[in-house]
């Protein structure tokens, strides 16, 4: 039982303004715990039903260097970082310098007395100085100053400290002792001294209640993709650690072992890809994930595995380029890359998740496709997506479907002994049956040099033709069996400007396109989720339609754009929207270029 | 139970090796050794590299793949993990597993999986027309070291011993008798084996000839009191002798990669079913609420 005393103040409940969707960040020096304060304060949150998104913002270094996470809270589905703060919780002076100015009028700094905290001359929000370091070191250890800090966001927020019980219990009871109550105890402190404070400004960033409280997950891409794999039937992981495609491999050298497999970390990009392949050709399930620099070492492989028709599944996690670039930044720049990187032509898949319910369910296709299809399957993220924490519902486990196309693997009546099987026979769907070593009545040979229907090399024209074709036909029907190539949001006939995108810019795009519609535009939104082959004949209809087409992606060259022209033409309609700084897009960064090239239109007209 | 013989390994594809290539006795040691050792050719997976040697994957009856140039040994790896039930052999040049892809040799001996990798070393690149390898003795001629080669050669025994394998051996392709018997004994071994095989390039390396090597070898089965598991010994030999000695020169039992992994199961991963219990899916999907 525990002993704290719940002393939630009720009287100040009813605020007259209560928010609705509402921005927090705590920053500090990297490796001091700015990780655990923001994992439970969106933990909790989480649970309470609210619908979170989380983006940290972190350097290569390990130990020092400022990191800070910015999570916004909100009473419906948010897939974006805010264009401003409401709350921020600073650890150091560098904190309030690099962030003060996201903080509007009614903002407040929350930060540790002890390092005397300066609220710049041309802040606009309050700073708040809440003595952390002290009430945590009163306590019994310094260390629990990030529950202070969360009980002094509690009393700005109106959040119950009592909410907080749940999540503080699983973690620190394994710990043992009075942990858990010390570490209550501290986050009633921190909620005491801040509602003192406050005084009589206290509700002016109330967070209104969530309104459907059902369980929903809350996790990163990476996550997603790692519990997709397993689902789909992932045994064997072979990876190189990168950021940001490592936590892949982390989660499931944690959990393969459960179901019989594992993970190896190899000695670089170019084994971990080999080895998948191999794996797959002995008819198991493996894949590896990177990101560019991994990605540009594999495409030799990738080429293999096209040629000799074995199954790949590929995670990119793109990350800002070129060579080390901005390891930890936001970009999506290798769009052209993983559609034409390798060398010669070769059937591949390119599959963009946009949100981390996308990214689990399109991992589990990736397997499949690649098994039906016979081919390499890059599944593209950004470091956005692959990292961010979102809320999503939860993962069904009713839609998840494990198909592994015309794969053989029991023994084969075989008519004449040493004949070799036709692993390349050449079918009207350009798909041959493929049979896996061991299986009796199967062996045939397997080669990177043009082949014949039995894998023997065979450089014939009339044979280099025949293969060629059997192998590129492979995906012709591809773009109208996959399901939801393009997410639409096309409600109304008159589009004045439709904007495209992929991965993580969606939650940006979406919120752009709902204020440009209050200010009376229509405005409509498409996002690409399959991106090779390209859906063209489904995309074509709403550019077809549009007035203006703009297109936000992180990169400095206008990669989609350039795809969606060559295309679907529209040249001269097509504008973009580019950004390459390392931040990801906010909404006001689309809402202001949309209502810049329509300003600018309408001008012209 | 079936005995299988040589034919069953035998496919009928005629190789485009030179002749008089040592290539020739490499595949014909690998068809009887797998014939010896009574294996099924749907059983015997062949893993090959790229250069005239790789194309030996494509000559013997049995599951194979060709791959690219110097990534055999992982494309093995992964075959052996995906099934832990096949054997697996791999092969290729010396350009192909000491040069372009020696960070797998190594790491693969360091890895020690039950799987074997034969190298048909020439000390030149047969395929790309007779230019230097790292196996090329101080001084020798080709057309890309028409001043003779200035870089040390690699020593692949040593260097095997030193990066952990279980199973260094040393042929001589002419040798065909010892090389069979090394071959299997390279099978046999739990752990992964590497036979280093000098398999002469009758076009390219006119120096490192038949005859040349049929001077310049020693057999370690000549050498009195020579004891494979003496870590000591084998080094000080093969300083001793510049390397140029064959048979097994080294072999340590030790677990295998695949007997360390925990939680890897008996059964080949490739032919597990793939469905995941819904209790398990249910319990990893709470762990993020
Ligand atoms: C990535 C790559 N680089 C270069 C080549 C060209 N190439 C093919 S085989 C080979 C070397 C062959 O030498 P070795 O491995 O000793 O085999 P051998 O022909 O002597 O048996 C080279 C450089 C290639 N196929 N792939
Ligand atoms: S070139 Fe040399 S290695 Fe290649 S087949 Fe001819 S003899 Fe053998
Ligand atoms: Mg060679």
């Amino acid at each position: 039982m525990l002993t704290y005393m719940i002393l939630t103040v009720t009287v100040l409940k009813g605020a007259d303004f209560m928010k609705t969707d509402l921005s927090w960040k705590v920053g500090g020096q990297q490796g001091e715990g700015i990780e655990s304060t923001g994992e439970i304060f969106s933990k909790t949150l989480n649970r309470l039903g609210f619908y979170l998104y989380g983006y940290r913002h972190f350097s290569s270094r390990i130990k020092g260097g400022h990191t800070n996470n910015k999570i916004r809270v909100s009473t419906e589905k948010v897939q974006a970082v805010a264009d401003n703060l409401d709350i921020l919780l600073a650890f150091d002076q560098e904190t309030i310098d690099l962030n003060y100015h996201e903080l509007h009028e009614k903002g407040v700094i929350i930060a540790d007395t002890k390092f005397k905290p300066v609220k710049p001359e041309d802040s606009k929000a309050e700073l708040y100085p809440v003595p952390f370091t002290d009430i945590a070191s009163d306590l019994g250890t310094s260390l629990m100053k990030n529950m202070v800090a969360i009980g002094a966001t509690c009393a700005v927020m109106n959040l119950e400290v009592e909410d907080f019980s749940v999540v503080i219990e699983e973690i620190f009871n394994r710990k043992g002792g009075d942990m858990v109550q010390k570490n209550m105890k501290a986050i009633q402190e921190g909620y005491m001294y801040m509602q003192k404070s406050l005084g009589e400004k206290a509700s002016t960033l109330y967070l209104a209640k969530a309104e459907n409280t059902h369980k929903r997950m809350f996790l990163i891409g990476n996550d997603a993709i790692a519990l997709g794999a397993l689902t789909a039937g992932v045994r064997f992981m072979p990876a190189y650690p990168i950021t940001p495609a490592s936590d892949i491999m982390e989660y499931l050298i944690k959990k393969l072992p459960r179901v019989g497999g594992t993970v190896i970390q190899t000695e670089d990009e170019i084994a971990a890809v080999t080895m998948a392949i191999g794996s797959n050709y002995a008819g198991a399930r493996s894949f590896t994930a990177s990101s560019g620099p991994g990605l540009s070492l594999m495409m030799e492989a990738i080429g293999l595995s096209g040629m000799t028709e074995t199954p790949l599944v590929v995670v990119d996690t793109q990350r800002g380029g070129p060579s080390t670039g901005l390891p930890t930044k936001q970009e999506q720049s290798d769009l052209m890359a993983m559609i034409y990187g390798n060398h010669g032509e070769i059937p591949k898949v390119v599959i963009a998740p946009s949100t981390a319910d996308e990214a689990f369910y399109d991992t589990i296709e990736a397997f499949n496709i690649a098994d039906e299809y016979q081919c390499p399957v890059i599944l593209l993220t950004d470091l956005q997506l692959s990292l961010a924490k979102q809320t999503v519902e939860t993962f069904d486990f009713d839609k998840v479907h494990i198909r592994r196309g015309k794969l053989i693997t029991s023994d084969i009546e075989q008519t004449d002994e040493k004949d070799y099987f036709k692993r390349y026979e050449v079918t009207e769907d350009g798909v041959s049956p493929r049979v896996i070593p061991g299986v009796k009545g199967g062996i045939h040979h397997v080669t990177g040099v043009e082949h014949d229907e039995a894998g023997r090399p065979n450089e014939t024209a009339s044979n280099r033709k025949q293969q060629m074709d059997k192998r590129m036909r492979k995906l012709s029907n591809l773009t109208k069996r996959f399901p939801n190539p393009i997410t639409v949001n096309v409600p109304t006939t008159k589009t004045d400007l439709l904007l495209i995108g992929f991965n993580a810019t969606r939650g940006a795009i979406e919120e752009a396109v709902h204020r440009l519609r209050e200010d009376g535009l229509n405005v409509n939104h498409l996002q690409i989720r399959l991106i090779h082959p390209f859906p063209a004949a489904a995309i074509k209809p709403y550019i077809d339609g549009a007035d203006y087409v703009l297109v936000a992606e992180s990169n400095a060259t206008g990669q989609l754009a350039n795809i969606i022209k060559m295309n679907v033409g529209h040249v001269n309609k097509i504008q973009s929207i580019l950004k390459y700084d390392g931040d990801p897009f906010q909404p006001h960064h689309i809402y202001d270029a949309g209502k810049e090239l329509l300003e600018h239109v309408y001008i012209n007209n | 139970m079936s005995t299988s013989t040589i034919k069953d390994f035998r496919n009928g594809v005629k190789p485009n090796w030179c002749p008089g290539c040592g290539d020739f006795s490499v595949q014909a040691a690998i068809q009887r050794g797998a014939a010896n050792l009574n294996l099924s050719p749907e059983d015997l997976a062949v893993i090959s590299g790229i250069g005239c040697s790789g194309r030996i994957s494509g000559y013997i009856r049995s599951y194979g793949l060709h791959g690219i140039h110097g990534r055999a040994l992982p494309i093995a790896q992964g075959v052996k993990m995906g099934n832990r039930d096949l054997t697996v052999v791999a092969a290729g040049g010396d350009g192909d597993g000491f040069a372009i892809g020696i960070g797998h040799t190594i790491h693969a001996m360091r890895r020690n999986m039950d799987i074997t990798y034969i190298v048909m070393d020439n000390q030149i690149y047969g395929l790309t027309k007779g230019q230097t390898s790292p196996r090329s003795e101080d001084g020798f001629i080709t057309s890309s070291t028409p001043e003779g080669s200035i870089e040390k050669a690699l020593s692949p025994m040593e260097m095997a011993i030193t990066s952990g394998a279980s199973f260094v051996a040393q042929c001589f392709s002419a040798d065909i008798k010892e090389l069979t018997a090394t071959i299997e004994a390279g099978i046999q071994h739990k752990g992964f084996s590497i036979i280093n095989v000098y398999s002469p390039c009758v076009t390219y390396n006119k120096v490192n000839t038949y005859d040349w090597f049929k001077e310049n070898l020693t057999k370690l089965s000549d050498i009195d009191g020579y004891d494979a598991s003496n870590h000591e010994m084998a080094m000080n030999t093969l300083m001793k002798h510049n390397s140029l000695v064959t048979g097994i020169v080294y072999q340590e039992e030790k677990p295998s990669y695949q007997e360390l992994v925990k939680g890897y199961a008996e059964q080949p991963l490739a032919h597990m079913n793939l469905d995941l219990q819904p209790e398990l899916f249910r319990e990893l999907v709470n762990e993020f609420i």
